[in-house]
């Protein structure tokens, strides 16, 4: 999920170029408040416009305690887009008055259910109420962790190792998962240190994160390799579900794959790999009929 | 009306400036105005006329910004001048 400030309409015309799976266009912390009726303006216009083709398309947008919120909500549902993320998420409520807002703007346009909500989770409250927040509505699709204003809540700074956002990336993978939606991890802003990127990416995944936030196209590389599996996890991936699929049509639920046995677990791991393998384009869909 | 501006001058983007005049008098200025100078005006005349704009006096420095930026700037710097917003709340 690649952010792209929402008053920068050279960055939005461009973004979709670079193959993010995702963009999300800001409207909050990006843009100034004297800016904040013209973001809304470009971003709407953009949104109604430009092709961005499969990628998904996010709006962050201002809190609905601010006098910008609303209005956000109205342009981005008119214009269609598929994600509303909701900045500084701490309750369970936020979640509804957000849902009841779209609602109200989804009925007066005659499409209602499409416009989908991922929270963003920046504060101690925020992630303590993750599941709270994670099953609010039908149409949270994801939590996010927003790890700036995380850490300064916490009083504590970001370093390198991520040690300050140990248990917030757990309590939301953990939070997610339980409540069946996806997780996505914070950004990491500094661009001329890509080792240290590589690792925090590689620790999310390890996590059980489903992506990553970058902010900026030299960053999608790096998330793409690590997420990516490898031939030899494919190769496996491929006989275990192999396996199963032969051990169902013989009416066995128990297999084994080189000589080990393989159980549920096992597989939905295989799963994911395979599904990981095809959203990254290594395999093609058909390939796994 | 009032005289307002919306828009910068990087590139990809429109500045726009609008104030008070007599019917839509349009000032482009871009580096492609020979091929898209008619098209850029176009794209201004319709986004406010669609806002129920029919007198306005409008600078456009425009620095090859895609037609959905310049309804943008132009709708942005309306709403400043009129102080009529396109939003209910």
């Amino acid at each position: 999920m690649m952010f792209v400030p929402g008053n920068n309409p050279g960055m939005m015309a461009d973004a979709h170029i670079y193959g993010p799976d995702s963009i999300m266009l800001d409207l909050e912390d990006s843009v100034t408040m004297a800016e904040k009726d013209a973001a809304r303006l470009l971003v709407y216009n953009a949104l109604k416009s430009i092709d961005y083709g499969t990628t998904e398309m996010v709006v962050r947008i201002n809190p609905l305690n601010t006098p910008y919120g609303k209005k956000d909500v109205e342009a981005v549902v008119k214009a269609g887009v598929d994600v509303i993320r909701m900045p500084k998420t701490e309750t369970a409520d936020e979640v509804k008055e957000l849902e009841a807002e779209i609602l109200k703007v989804e009925t007066e346009i005659g499409r209602v259910g499409e416009t989908q909500i991922m929270a963003a989770i920046e504060s101690a409250l925020g992630v303590v109420n993750a599941y709270a927040i994670a099953t609010a509505s039908k149409r949270m699709m994801g939590i996010a962790l927003g790890a700036e204003d995380y850490s300064a809540n916490l009083k504590t700074n970001r370093t390198p190792g991520g040690a300050e956002l140990l248990l917030a990336r757990e309590q939301i993978v953990v939070a997610a998962r339980a409540a069946g939606i996806a997780c996505f991890d914070t950004v990491y802003s500094n661009l001329d240190d890509m080792e240290t990127f590589r690792k925090e990416v590689e620790l999310i995944k390890t996590l059980g994160f489903d992506g990553k936030s970058i902010i900026n196209p030299r960053q999608i590389e790096v998330v793409n390799e690590v997420f990516t599996p490898t031939e030899k996890e494919i190769t496996k991936a491929r006989a275990v579900v192999a396996a199963i699929k032969e051990a169902q049509a013989k009416g066995s639920g128990v297999i084994a794959v080189n000589g080990k046995m393989v159980d549920r677990p096992v597989v939905l791991r295989a799963e994911r790999t395979i599904a990981l393998a095809v959203a990254a384009g290594v395999i093609s869909e058909e390939e796994m009929l | 009306m009032k005289e307002a501006v919306a828009g910068t001058l990087e590139s990809g983007d429109i500045m726009i400036k609008i104030g008070p005049g007599e019917g839509l008098d349009i000032e482009l200025q871009s580096s492609v105005a020979a091929q898209f100078g008619r098209q850029i005006k176009a794209v201004i005349t319709e986004t406010l006329e669609g806002l129920g704009i029919k007198d306005a006096h409008v600078e456009a420095v425009d620095k090859g910004a895609l037609d959905c930026t310049i309804r943008a700037r132009v709708t942005a710097a309306a709403v400043r001048a009129t102080g009529k917003d396109v939003w209910k709340d």
